[in-house]
């Protein structure tokens, strides 16, 4: 069998709406990925560290406060500082195109926004993972 | 799909049956409006003697441009205030801390001190109009700014009227803003409610929520539950310190999420009425005919709103906002079609608030109170929606009451629970979201609301000025004073109005807050 995927679910910041990074934890879970949920206001040093102890191929970030132009670039930094650039950094929230635009540019594999399926996330990871 | 094989819900699970008829009503209690146990409404007259408060929630980027944004809206004809505060505000913490780094003023103002305040509601006289504050965790410090300000404007305490959100357990249970634990937490409520009896006593001290319960992914059943319960716990509370039922009762209120179940939550709110009367009576022994009636304050569902194809977002808020007034709502918000995107554009609230007024004055729904009472459909939908309540709310009692439940994270679990399944009934088609999973186009492109770093700095160079300009002296002092009442059993409100007076910030009273009560972190359980 093969060695499941390893994902960090991480709420940074101080936005503690939880239901979206609760509800892909779950789906991603139930599609066989080892799955290790960060709870609520990580700063961006806590996830990177989390992040390299857990040994994750993928950093899944919730954002929903308007804080990802601050917050996520410092995630790609710290990752890129602890030579961990391998790690798929994904973003899901309430994130306008012009930011995904820019936030994928400096490295974020992939930002879903608001509607998106969880298939659609899912899938997303696999083919960026064996890849 | 053939008819005898769908199955038929609510957007909660309740299943529907194929008719419904005079059988439905029987055990349906028809008692007129403003008479107990009050299913069809608290007043006899209902709209047709006040219509409910249009009151649009609104906060963004600094105090000085949510003031005009006030004054805007007031302009429209909207009838009274609601401060959105931005997550440092929320948190406790001073625009210049940080963890407020790229946070200041988006979601909502940023306040750190009475200066700030004084700011927000300039050219406000707050003596005349109503004001509601979304803050919970440092509600009592916030709350002793606006009484700050009204002294500043020369106005009675006793006439100030509006409400505290200062609803800490919902925190807990859903919408994680806390920053102390639960018991700490629940003390500074219990002071903001007998401070608001002696001093303030026209003033809400509570709104008991279930607005984020529900945007949590809760059921309707879950959020008036979830809601009814922890009033029972503010009660308990208020009642331990010595205070009687019906001093403090006929000032908590409610506030519930207009979900887009248009049945379904106009059932939840006559089943929430019916439950909190009765238990208010004979649980209580309330006397007061002010403590048996629920009061709520309804908002549309921000969950239900659409990224995709925006513009149907204003049809969904108006079916939403009906639910609410025929399900007898005494204030009410309605979303903006951008709020999926961004907090709302000038364009995009004006379009709320219309919506409120086209159902107020032109759809005929205020003409007579409860107008659906007796349907058949509706009055059995109201019977088993406060079984269904009750029964959770037993199941609670049996814990030992909300926070031993919280402490167990039973009702973060049932919500998460809940939330999970209508996903996958999303995901699998089960359950349409128009132009999300089915009848997809492309999308319109919206004008949207930006708030930028500049607001930060705008608030950081204010809050420097202000820690250089104030008499440092008095601050400790104040500060001093507060620490040993919050260490004692002193209601901690006077020591906080002299604080803020003494323009301590809020994360300076937040933080020697914190050296007493200690912080909360809660167990993850996915």
């Amino acid at each position: 069998m093969q060695t499941p995927i390893r994902v960090l679910v991480a709420k940074p910041g101080l936005d503690g709406h939880d239901r979206g990074a609760k509800v892909i934890a779950r789906a991603l879970r139930d599609a066989g990925m080892e799955v290790i949920y960060t709870g609520l206001r990580q700063t961006p040093e806590m996830i990177v560290n989390a992040a390299l102890q857990e040994d994750v191929q993928v950093i899944g970030l919730s954002i929903l406060s308007g804080a990802h132009n601050a917050i996520v670039p410092r995630v790609l930094e710290l990752l890129r500082e602890h030579d961990m650039s391998d790690v798929k950094v994904i973003l899901g929230g309430i994130v306008p195109d012009e930011d995904a635009e820019a936030l994928k540019k400096q490295g974020v594999a992939a930002v879903f926004q608001p509607g998106a399926s969880l298939d659609a996330i899912v899938q997303f990871i696999r083919t960026a993972v064996t890849v | 799909m053939k008819t005898a094989e769908r199955q038929f819900t609510t957007i909660s699970g309740v299943p529907i049956e194929p008719l419904y008829g005079p059988e439905a009503l029987s055990g349906v209690d028809l008692a007129a409006p403003g008479d107990f146990p009050y299913t069809r409404g608290i007043h006899r007259d209902m709209y047709r003697g006040k219509l409910w408060t249009m009151r649009q929630f609104s906060g963004f980027a600094t105090p000085e441009e949510t003031n005009r944004r006030y004054h805007y809206l007031l302009a429209q004809g909207q009838t009274g205030l609601s401060v959105a505060f931005d997550l440092p505000t929320l948190m406790g913490y001073d625009a210049d801390h940080a963890m407020a780094q790229g946070e200041v003023g988006k979601c909502g103002a940023a306040i750190s001190s009475l200066e700030d305040m004084e700011i927000l509601f300039r050219g406000i006289p707050l003596g005349d109009v109503t004001v509601s504050m979304t803050i919970n965790s440092p509600a009592a410090v916030l709350w002793a700014m606006y009484l700050a300000v009204a002294e500043q404007q020369g106005v009675d305490w006793a006439r100030l009227s509006g409400t505290l959100q200062n609803d800490i357990l919902k925190e807990y249970i859903a919408q994680k803003e806390y920053i102390f634990p639960p018991r700490p937490s629940m003390r500074l409520v219990t002071d903001t409610i007998e401070f608001g009896a002696q001093h303030v006593p026209r003033f809400n001290p509570i709104s008991i929520s279930g607005y984020h319960i529900r945007e949590a992914g809760s059921t309707a059943v879950q959020e008036l539950a979830f809601t009814l319960r922890d009033g029972l716990e503010y009660a308990d509370w208020a009642i331990e310190r010595g205070m009687a039922i019906d001093e403090f009762a006929p000032r908590l209120s409610f506030f519930f999420n207009a979900h887009s179940d248009f049945f379904e939550e106009i059932a939840k709110y006559r089943a929430a009425r019916k439950i909190w009367a009765t238990v208010m009576r004979d649980r209580y022994g309330a006397k007061s005919e002010r403590s048996l009636k629920l009061r709520f304050h309804a908002q549309t569902a921000g969950c239900s709103l659409t990224w995709q194809q925006p513009y149907n977002n204003v049809v969904r808020t108006a079916l939403q906002a009906m639910a609410a007034v025929l399900g007898g709502a005494q204030s009410l918000h309605t979303n903006s079609l951008d709020e999926a995107y961004a907090l709302p554009s000038e364009h995009a609230v004006t379009i709320a608030l219309r919506t409120q007024q086209v159902l107020a004055y032109e759809s005929g729904v205020t003409a007579t109170p409860d107008p659906l009472g007796g349907s058949y459909f509706l009055e059995k939908l109201t019977l088993e929606t406060e079984a269904a309540a009750n029964r959770y709310i037993r199941q609670i009692d049996e814990m030992g009451g909300m926070i031993a439940a919280i402490e167990a994270g039973f009702p973060q679990t049932e919500i998460a629970d809940a939330s999970y399944r209508y996903q996958r009934e999303v995901e699998s088609g089960e359950r349409t979201v128009v132009g999300v999973n089915r009848f997809q186009s492309d999308d319109q492109p919206i004008e949207l609301l930006q708030i930028d770093e500049g607001s930060a700095r705008h608030q950081e160079q204010k809050l420097a000025a202000l820690r250089a300009r104030r008499d440092h002296n008095r601050v400790m002092k104040t500060l001093d004073a507060l620490k040993r009442a919050a260490e004692g059993t002193e209601n901690t409100m006077p020591y906080l109005v002299d604080a803020v007076r003494a323009y301590a910030t809020l994360g300076e009273i937040c933080d020697s807050l914190r050296v007493v009560f200690g912080t909360y972190q809660e167990t993850t359980r996915l």
